[in-house]
Order: structure tokens, then sequence, then C-alpha cells
């Protein structure tokens, strides 16, 4: 561990950071007889976060930046004249080790750029793990199985990986062949099935023999990369929801595009990348997880966009007032969480204190529904405010949007004195 | 206006509750047996904390509660900042010892609803002491770590440090009440330094009584955490809502 170190850490930090993923999370793994760490609970935990207020968990990190693709969307691609490093297996050993040590991080998350062949690359990401897990450690490790890699490799890193991910970056084939010739759907997609079956797999083997190894058990993620390419987001959110029916599938994550090769004609000239877009699909992403939305009710033919003015439940709301409003003390549990201002943590709060006796408006407050949203979508026993049935939805919309007078001076009716 | 003193230690409040009920007298008001008494009131009681009595409320609690609503009660205890707590704790269990079935899931109830938030800031609170602790190596290669948590949480923390770092010595020590918890590789045992020049505490460790390599891992850990921010991207807001500002003191990448 030398100076040399530390520049090499700099380069393969700066190049691995466009990778989304962060999270730590999904799967329990005790700490062994007096070994070093664990994976609590099923849940991630966020050590740090780097100034863009992106949350750092794991050691987010390139084995190297060498690569022998040309994919116009990436820093690393071949053609980029940036400096290039390469970590050693002990280097990297070391590192997430002393850093888990000090509880930097909560584990290691490797990922590469494709040296000489996928195989030769993915054997030396293995290695890493290989070795981390002989220093027992427990440890989370999230892998990037390298596009192309042969199915030996993949098993192989799935016994010593918590979690895999391959990411599909750009969500139509045809656009994939424009931006990155070399890669194809096809080798994408064909590691992503060997996870998924080696997952399944291994399930059956664990149910006959209760000792055997485990095999990737926080399972696999992706990332699609939002606005390089002209896919509208009913595109993105289609493939996603067509991902998540697989049920290894545990995250997709979507990466505003930075303009990191801006010379590339063919690529959009962004100034910003897209962040409220960015934003809109991950709110359409937790309406399908966690709100029992389907996917063509967020967007459809007639709706392929997502409305970046308000989020897509109240987006989904403004479309169908039908369905509303909904009453609070009678309502089932699928019907609250499509409320506007009422999130899941609320509408469980709702459906547990319902039966001591009906809510008002005052402790729906209390409870921690908004009620500046939801006012036009709800009834309890009171009097009802004005609802979306006697407003109309833009009316609605626009009540939303438009900021509240701030209190104070400004706010004070104007006396109109004439002058003598 | 019944107010009851007694001697603000946890056992004492449920003491009360035990002695409330056998006076049937119920207390309006708690207080520590040193402070001084407003100037209008029906009855004092002193109430003095018996451990016998103590149990037999906290049993008579688990029959009427869940394991996690029993966690609510004690971990809400460990809060700062909230004068009134133990009113709060003794109404709620009151409440739920009178209540012919649990209480727990009625947020409703003004009295549940208030303890959930202050349960939750305590649990915020452990989880943040779990983010955000940095240990540095010392000479002695014993870990240590500085830290200033709002509420008094570090106890409930101990058992994932124990079990995370099984195979390293460390020190986690809470510099506001001058108290911490070391680990020897067999057990965690709860200390005070008491001798006022060691560089302990100082929360950072300088040169000398730091182990040889720990410089270079913290300058590693800096340089790593400016190069994964991406700069198109920077949120100074949201990095100061998700890492306020309060516990940079000790944070090595914020030196």
């Amino acid at each position: 561990m030398t100076d040399d170190v530390l520049n090499k850490l700099k380069i393969l930090a700066e190049s691995a950071k466009y990778d989304v993923s962060c999270s730590s999370s999904g799967t329990v793994r005790r700490n062994t007889n007096g070994g070093l760490g664990n994976t609590v609970g099923g849940i991630g935990i966020c050590h740090s976060f780097a100034e863009d207020g992106r949350c750092i968990s794991l050691l987010k990190i390139m084995l190297t930046n060498n690569c022998m693709y040309d994919c116009a969307y990436c820093i690393n691609r071949r053609s980029n004249d940036i400096p290039r490093a390469t970590l050693s297996v002990s280097e990297l050993v070391t590192l997430t080790i002393e850093f888990y040590r000090r509880n930097y991080i909560e584990g290691l998350f490797l990922s590469s750029g494709v040296l000489r062949n996928p195989d030769y690359t993915m054997e030396r990401m293995v290695k890493v793990a290989k070795d981390l897990r002989g220093q027992y450690f427990n440890g989370y490790i999230h892998l990037k199985s390298i596009p192309g890699a042969s199915r030996e490799l993949v098993t192989e890193a799935g016994l010593y990986a918590d979690r895999l991910s391959v990411n599909i970056e750009i969500p139509n084939e045809q656009s994939l062949k424009l931006l990155a010739p070399e890669k194809s759907f096809d080798s994408i997609f064909q590691p992503m099935k060997f996870i998924h079956q080696g997952i399944l797999e291994n399930g059956e083997e664990r149910k006959k023999f209760h000792g055997a190894p485990r095999f990737v058990p926080a399972g696999q993620s992706t990332q699609m990369i939002v606005g390089a390419t002209p896919e509208t987001d009913q595109d993105i959110l289609y493939l996603s929801s067509a991902l998540y029916k697989r049920p290894t599938m545990r995250r997709v994550y979507y990466s505003g595009y930075v303009a990191v090769n801006s010379y590339d004609t063919r690529l959009p000239a962004l100034q910003q990348p897209p962040l409220v877009r960015e934003n809109r699909l991950y709110q359409a992403d937790w309406l399908m997880r966690f709100y029992q939305f389907k996917v063509e009710e967020i967007v459809n033919d007639a709706f392929p966009n997502l409305d970046l003015d308000v989020d897509p439940k109240l987006s989904w709301a403004l479309r169908h007032p039908e369905f509303f409003p909904v009453d609070i003390n009678r309502a089932d549990y699928e019907m609250l969480l499509r409320v506007p201002g009422i999130g899941v943590k609320s509408a469980k709060l709702i459906v547990m204190s319902r039966q001591y006796g009906a809510l008002t408006s005052f402790q729906l407050k209390k409870i921690g529904v908004v009620m500046k949203k939801a006012q036009y979508f709800i009834t309890c026993r009171e009097l009802p405010i004005m609802s979306i049935q006697e407003l109309k939805p833009e009316i609605v919309k626009n009540l939303l949007l438009t900021p509240k007078h701030k209190k104070g001076i400004f706010n004070q009716p104007e006396l109109p004195f004439d002058p003598i | 206006m019944i107010i009851f003193t007694y001697d603000k230690t946890f056992e004492g409040l449920l003491t009360c509750l035990f002695d409330a009920y056998a006076g049937k007298v119920f207390p309006d008001v708690l207080q520590e047996e040193t402070s001084l008494l407003p100037l209008f009131y029906d009855g004092v009681y002193s109430i003095v904390s018996d451990p016998t009595k103590a149990e037999r409320v906290w049993k008579g609690l688990q029959k009427k509660l869940s394991p996690t609503a029993l966690t609510m009660l004690s971990a809400s205890w460990l809060a700062d900042g909230f004068p009134e707590r133990d009113m709060l704790l003794f109404r709620v269990m009151h409440k739920a010892i009178d209540a012919p079935k649990t209480i727990e899931l009625n947020f409703g109830d003004a009295d549940v609803l208030q303890l959930s938030r202050i349960y939750k800031q305590v649990r915020y609170e452990r989880m943040r002491v779990i983010q955000f602790v940095r240990f540095q190596k010392s000479a002695d290669e014993t870990y240590f770590a500085a830290f200033e948590p709002q509420h008094n949480v570090l106890p409930l923390t101990i058992d994932h440090f124990q079990n995370r770092f099984a195979d390293q010595k460390w020190l986690i020590y809470d510099m506001n009440r001058q108290y911490g918890y070391y680990y020897d590789l067999k057990s965690v045992s709860e200390i005070t330094i008491t001798d006022k020049g060691t560089p302990l505490l100082k929360g950072i460790l300088d040169d000398q009584s730091m182990a040889e390599d720990e410089r270079l891992f913290q300058k590693l850990w800096k340089t790593y955490f400016k190069a994964i921010a991406i700069k198109e991207r920077t949120n100074p807001r949201k990095h100061k809502q998700d890492m306020p500002v309060r516990y940079w003191k000790y944070l090595t990448e914020k030196q």
C-alpha cells in the first residue's frame, strides 16, 4: 500500500462513479465465528453521502478502466484519452478490508472495463471476491457480471457475491447497436438468465440440503441510462416491469445521462443531466413495486411520457377523478395507497388505527398524511372539503402547483390611500 | 395536582406506576426528588425505587404489549430533549394496563403517536451512530471512535458493533455524556476515561497515538470520497440533509 495505490484509487473511483447502484440490502449474512463483518437484517446501511447527495454504502470501484469496447455513452470507452489504471487483486482485498474495519463502508461493489476478453476480466473479479471470503470477510459483495462472460464464471461468482448485476444501459436494441456496436441484447440478457436460473436451482437445492451454499442471495439488479437515446418513459418502464416479473430481479436503476463524451454526435448535447425525469422514473418504479400499480396505468400509448410537473401518482389520480374521493375510514388498503399524499407507512397506520375509532383530518395530519395533497381526494366523517369531484382536475393541479403566499408583510391587503 | 417525586431512573418510573395502582392515586406531574416543587399542589408522594416492584410492573406490561412495544418504551427512555417524556411514558403504560386490548397500534391516540415519534427519533439516532462512526486505528491496535449522539443511544448500538467487528479491539466513546464501550475481543464493558490528558478525549487521534498505516488509509478514504462525487450533479442540500453537519466533527472524510 503506497501512494501509487492512492493514484489508482482516484482514477478508478472516478471511472466507476456513473454506476448508480449502491444498495447493500436484500440479504442477511451472519458473522462466522470470530470473523469480520456481517450484513444486517436485510437492510443496507449508508455510511456516507457524497457531495452530489448520493449515498456511499459500498466501495464502488473498478478493477481496471482499460476497456476494449467503444460504447458511446461510457467515460471509459477505448477512444477516450483518460488516465488508465488497474488495481491488483491483493490491493483491492486490502482496501476493502481496511475500509470496512474503520466502518467507512458496508462492502465492495466491483465492476470493470473489459480487458483482453470477458472471461479474463471476470476471472480476476471472481478472484477478488473469493480472496475476501477466504479471509473471513462477511460484508456485502456486489459484482458486476461482464457481458459475454461464460456460465462457469458467473456461477462461481454467485457463490461468493451477495448480488450480481448486468447493466442494460440502453433500453432498446437498435439504439444499443448504434451506440455500442460491440454489444448486443443477447450478451446482456444471457448472463441475466444464468443468474436467474442459478438462483432458482439453488433455491431447490437448499430445500433438499439445508447446508448447501447460497447463490447470489440478494438477487440481481440492472441499470438503464435515461436521456441518451430517444426512448420514451413507456419503453423504459415496460422493460422494467417485464424485468420485475422475474422474482430474482430486485432493482432497476435509472441513471440520468451525464454528457461525458460530448464530442460524439450520436448523443444529445445535454447541458444538465435529466434529473427531474430520472426522479419521476424512480417514483414510477416505486409505484410498481410498493403501491400495486400496473405499468400500463402509469404510462400507456395515450400517455407515453411521465408528467414532469407532478409525480406519477398524482398524475394518475388527476386522470382518474372517478375513483375519488376515497373514504379514509372504509376504503381498503389498496385504494388508500392510491391517494396522493398517503404513502405506504401512513396507509398502514390508517388501517391499524381506524379499528379503534373513526379518524379525523386532524389525526390524519398527525399520522403523517400530506394533507395539502390528500385533501382533494379523501373524505373522513367531517364535512367534505372541496374534493376533486367539485373542482375540476385541472384546477386541483393548478392549486397544487402554485406556491402559497408566504406569510408576512406581502400578504397584507393593500389599502388604497388617495393622495391629498 | 398530584406530584410524584422519584430518582429519574427507568426502574423508578416503573415503581411510580406500581405505587400509583397500589394507592389508587395517579400523578399529574413527575419530578426529580431534588427539584423545586411548584407553588400550588394537592399532594406530594415520594417514591423509592424498588427493583421487585419494577419487575412486577414490567411483567404485567409484557402480558399487555408486544415485544416491539416494550422496546419502544425502554428505548424512548434514552431520548434527550423531551423533559416531559417520563410523564408521557407513564400515561402510555397506564393506558396499556387499563385497556382491555393492546393500545400500541392506536395511533389516533395523541400519547401513543407522540411516543412512536420519540421512538422513531431514537431509532434514527441509533442508525446514525451505526452509519457515521469512524474508527481510527490507534498505536495499540484498538479501533477508536468518538461520537456525539443527540440521544443517549450508544447502548443500543453495541450488539451491532460487537457482532460486526468481532475480531478487532474497539472503543466507542460518547463525548458529551463522557462514557463509552470497549471491546477486548472477548466482551464489551462500559468505561469512562479518567485521564484528562489522553489524546482520546480530543476525538481525533494525533500522529503519535495512531497506528503506522492509519494516516495512509485516512488519505485513501478522503481521496475516494472526493473522486466518487459526480460534479455535474452536485447537490449540497441533499448532502447536508442525509449527513447533517452536526456529525461532521468526527467524520474522517470531512476533516
